[in-house]
This record gives structure tokens, sequence and C-alpha cells, in this order.
């Protein structure tokens, strides 16, 4: 009796959970067919589920129409140095509002906890003008300068740093190290976890946006993936085939980094959510 | 004493400066990209602002203008609906996945990669994928509509469902996001609650309610702010899967893809920016109104 009960219970929870991943994976699976498939075999009505011969062709041509290496490079290269920067500007600012006292400190605090609140179209407008005034549009670093002074990332390594107990850099100070060393040497290496959240948050942004690069970027070899493909979309959508292989593409390399690290990931969102 | 006293000062002193030197950077940056920004965003609003010239000071005119523009109430009335119906929709299922995934079941790991894929991929990829998933002759959608016996729509071209197609790929695309978020607060429930709980003789549906639910409403607030706010600026699935020249462009455009129309495609940046800092005050009132009813549903630990 209780053993059928058990069974009873879990089968649910397995059948709800199946649905809900088949909800979520299934337009990906819908995605890879159509992208193996022949525009013939797209367009048929009824419509054919699965190709008579795998169609890798269409990779090819999308590949041949599309600078998807040039695109993953911009990609790469902006996360990349957005984390580097936001390490050295985000975190060294986040760990003088967890452990120095200085003028001024909460009220640029609370400013900061303000400008949280404000959404971004806001800044849009004003922050063209200053790339086209600074001659920085259609460039790399246009999409990078303005992520790298991200408020939310102070909060969240405050958060971090003011986690590790300060008993650790008092008795640094008695030691005679400077507040650099505290920082750099002894806290730094401590707040890892955060560091590593700071870093996915980064790559999803940059991996995601697609406002700012339309806006400031004109040409295909100046984008980033998100924006590239959405200028794909918009100049080919009759043959979905191919549109979809370029998704493929597009979306595939994330997954599998995902699959891979999928508890670090998850732990990194989890992290970054419940810490604001 | 008095050498005492100057030493620590010294270094009270030696503290500040650092402190200001290493926030500088920061504020550097946070001075050019955002509260310049933000007062020239301002200052726009108030502007007739042109592709060439200095902006020329026009008073209210952005604003009223925006009150008598049957558009701007378009874009306001769409997005509210995405807001509403958007955030109801990811709370709920978000907390009924995040439910079952929280149970100890076999096979827990792939569930969870499948469920969370949403949530790392590109929305660039999402619209193109559902524009095809919604196309009306070829896509698989109407395919299965017809299959169990209901008419195809016409989803994306239709000023009913248009709005109804958005939510739909919105609430798809952010569910998995706030299913982590919801798990993680799952996971830090104690488990001596559940323990006390079924002592008493509680069932599966009233753990669900009585323990998990209430334990979880500082999460499912916090997730509710975000959600909203980031609905509340919904731009890439609109400008993504509709047409611009068609009506269903106007039947489900939002704030954002109007202001992004009026600054960059229309060029008229002074109005685009009065409509920005309406979306501003919007979300503000909301959020504050949000945080003052917090006080009636949310319930904190200690």
């Amino acid at each position: 009796m209780k053993i059928k009960k058990f069974i009873k219970g879990t089968m649910l929870v397995h059948i709800m959970l199946i649905i809900f991943s088949f909800i979520m994976v299934g337009p990906f699976i819908w995605m890879f067919l159509t992208s193996i498939k022949t525009y013939e075999e797209t367009i048929r009505i009824p419509l054919q589920i699965l190709p008579k011969a795998i169609q890798w062709i269409n990779y090819g041509i999308v590949y041949d129409k599309f600078p998807f290496l040039t695109l993953y490079f911009n990609t790469f290269f902006i996360t990349l140095i957005t984390i580097v920067g936001q390490l050295l500007v985000v975190s060294i600012a986040a760990y003088a509002f967890s452990r120095l006292i200085f003028p001024g400190k909460n009220v640029i605090f609370l400013m900061m906890l303000g400008l949280m609140m404000v959404p971004g179209q806001i800044f849009i407008i004003p922050r063209f003008q200053l790339m086209v005034q600074f001659n920085l549009t259609n460039t790399l670093t246009a999409l990078i300068l303005p992520n790298i002074f991200n408020v939310f990332g102070v909060f969240m390594m405050r958060q971090f740093f003011s986690s590790i107990p300060k008993e650790l850099d008092e008795a640094a100070v008695i030691d005679g190290c400077g507040y650099f060393i505290i920082y750099w040497k002894i806290l730094l290496p401590l707040t890892k976890p955060g560091l590593v959240s700071l870093g996915i948050m980064v790559m999803l942004n940059t991996w995601k946006e697609l406002m700012w690069p339309i806006i400031v970027n004109r040409t295909m070899d100046k984008m980033t993936l998100s924006a590239g493909l959405a200028m794909l979309i918009g100049e080919h959508t009759t043959y979905y085939e191919q549109v979809m292989a370029g998704a493929v593409i597009s979306v595939l390399p994330m997954i599998i980094i995902f699959a891979i690290f999928q508890k670090q990931f998850v732990a990194g969102i989890a992290r970054a959510g419940l810490k604001g | 004493m008095n050498k005492k006293r100057r030493n620590y000062s010294a270094r009270k002193r030696k503290e500040a400066a650092t402190g200001l030197l290493f926030i500088a950077p920061m504020m550097i940056g946070l001075i050019i990209f955002s509260a310049y920004a933000f007062f020239q965003n301002i200052h726009f609003s108030f502007s007739k602002v042109g592709t060439f010239g200095a902006p020329k000071f026009i008073g209210f005119d952005n604003y009223i203008r925006a009150f008598t523009d049957p558009n701007f109430f378009i874009a306001l009335k769409n997005t509210l609906f995405y807001t509403v119906f958007g955030v109801s929709f990811v709370i709920i299922f978000s907390v009924l996945i995040a439910n079952s995934l929280n149970k100890k079941v076999k096979g827990r790991t792939f569930y969870r990669v499948s469920i969370f894929i949403p949530a790392i991929t590109m929305p660039a990829a999402i619209g193109i994928l559902w524009r095809w998933l919604l196309n009306y002759k070829f896509g698989i959608i109407n395919f299965i509509l017809e299959r169990i016996g209901l008419k195809p729509v016409a989803w994306l071209s239709e000023a009913a469902t248009v709005k109804w197609a958005i939510l739909l790929v919105l609430v798809w695309s952010m569910v998995s996001y706030y299913v982590i978020i919801m798990l993680a607060g799952m996971q830090a429930i104690d488990s001596s609650y559940y323990e006390a709980a079924r002592v008493d003789g509680a069932g599966q549906l009233q753990l669900f309610f009585k323990v998990t639910i209430p334990l979880l409403t500082p999460i499912i607030f916090f997730s509710t702010i975000m959600s909203m706010i980031g609905i509340l600026q919904i731009f890439d699935f609109i400008y993504l899967m509709i047409q611009r020249d068609t009506i269903a462009y106007q039947y489900s455009m939002s704030m954002v893809t109007y202001f992004y129309e009026l600054a960059f495609v229309k060029d008229l940046r002074g109005y685009a920016s009065a409509v920005s800092i309406l979306l501003c005050i919007i979300i503000m009132i909301i959020t504050v109104i949000q945080m003052y009813l917090q006080k009636y549903w949310v319930k904190y630990d200690n």
C-alpha cells in the first residue's frame, strides 16, 4: 500500500517534469529538425516531421553567408574585456564600500541604489550621443565601455566582502599590510563565488543584449552574435531552414557550456539573484 | 596621548583617502555614463532635439504631446497588459516547476538542464524560432491546433492574437530564469519545517501551501519586482517578431519599442526622452506600491 502510494506520488512528479521539459526543449528540437530539411520539406502541408535525408548543407550555406567567426570572436572579446574591466573597477569599489570609512560613503551608496531602479532607456539617447562625440560608434569599445560600470555588481560584491569576517583584515593591518594588499591578496580570492557570479552575469548579458548594439553599431563586423542574428532575421526570412541553421549555430555553444558547467551556472545565477 | 590621537586621525585620513581613491574609477564612469546621461535625458525631454544643432527648450511640450498621442496610450496599455499577465504567469509557472524539481526524483539533472535552457538562449534566437513555430501556414503550433480539431490562428498578424503571441513567448523565455531563483529559495528552506508539518499529518498539498509558499514569499516578492521591471521594458521579442509596417505592430508595440521607434527611426529624440521618463515614473510608482503592499503578504523569517 505504502509503496503503491509512493510510486503514484513520484509518477505524477515525473509526468509533470516531462511535460515541462518538453515545452521548454521541444521548440529547440523543432529548430534543429527544420535546420536539416530542404526548403520544400519546410513548407510541405501537412507538416513533415523528419527530413528524408539530412541536409547538413544548410549549415554550410549560412556559414558562407554570415560571418559567424567574427561574431563569435566579438562576443567573446567583449565578454572578456568587460569581465576584466568590472573586476578592476567594480570589485575594488565594492571593497571600499564594505570595509573603508570615507566621507560621503552613505550618500553615494544611496544614489547608486537609486540608479539601479532607473530603467536603461533613460540613458540610451545621451549615451548614444556621447559615443558619437567620442567617435566611438561602430566600434567594439562602444559595446564594452558603458557596461563596465555595473552598479548591481558593486552591490553584489559588497555583500560578498561583507560576509568575510573583519578579523581577517584587522589582523593584516596589524601585520602592516596596506589596503590594496588586503583587498587584492587577502579578500579578493575569498570572494571567488561572487566573481564567478559576476562573470556569468556579464556573459549572459553580452550574449543577450540587443538594443544597444543595434543602435550604436551599424556594420556586421562590429556586432555581437545576438545583434548579428537579429540582422540576419531582417534580411532573410523566407528560407527558414537556413535561418534555423543559423540559430542552431548561435545557441549551441552556450547550451554545451551550460550543460558542462550546469552546477556553477545555476549557483551563479541564483547567487546573483538572491544577493540583490 | 596627543601623539597617539594624531596617529589615529592620520590613519583615518589615510583610510578616507584610500576609500575615495578606490571608488574613483567607478564614480568617474557613473558620472559620465549614468549621472550625466540621466540629467541630459531630462534636459532633452524638455527640448526639441534634432539630428543637428543644439537642443531647443520647449517646456512641457513633449509631455503634453505624450498625453495627446493615441500611440503613446496604445503602447502604455499594451505594456501594462504584458506586465500584469506576464508577471502572474511567470511567477505561477516558475513556482510550480521549481516545486516539481525540488522533489528527489530520478533524472533530476536532466530535467533541470532541459528546463533551464531558455534562460541561457539569446532573445534573437528565441524570437526567430517562435516566429517560425507560430507561422500561419507552416508553423507547428497551428499544425497541432488543427490536429486537435481547432482552427489555425494568424498569431503574428492579427490584432486580436498578436499580444497573446508575444506574451506566450515572453513567459516561455522568462520562466526558466525564475525557476532557478525559486528553486534556490526552496532549497534554502529548513527541512525541519517540513518534518514538523509531516508529524502534524500534513499532506503534499498542505506542505506546498502551508510551508513552501509562505516561506518562499520573500523570494516571490523579489521575483515579482524583478520580472515586473523587466517586462515593463519589453522590447526584444516585439522588435524581432513583428514587422514594423503591419497593423500587428500597432497592436503589440510596447513603451520601449515606441521609444526606440521615436528615437532611432523617426529621430524625435526630445519626445522619445519624455517617453522614457514617463516609463521611469511608472516603474517607480508601481515599485513603491509593491513595496508598500509587501507587508500584507510577505513573511520574513525573523
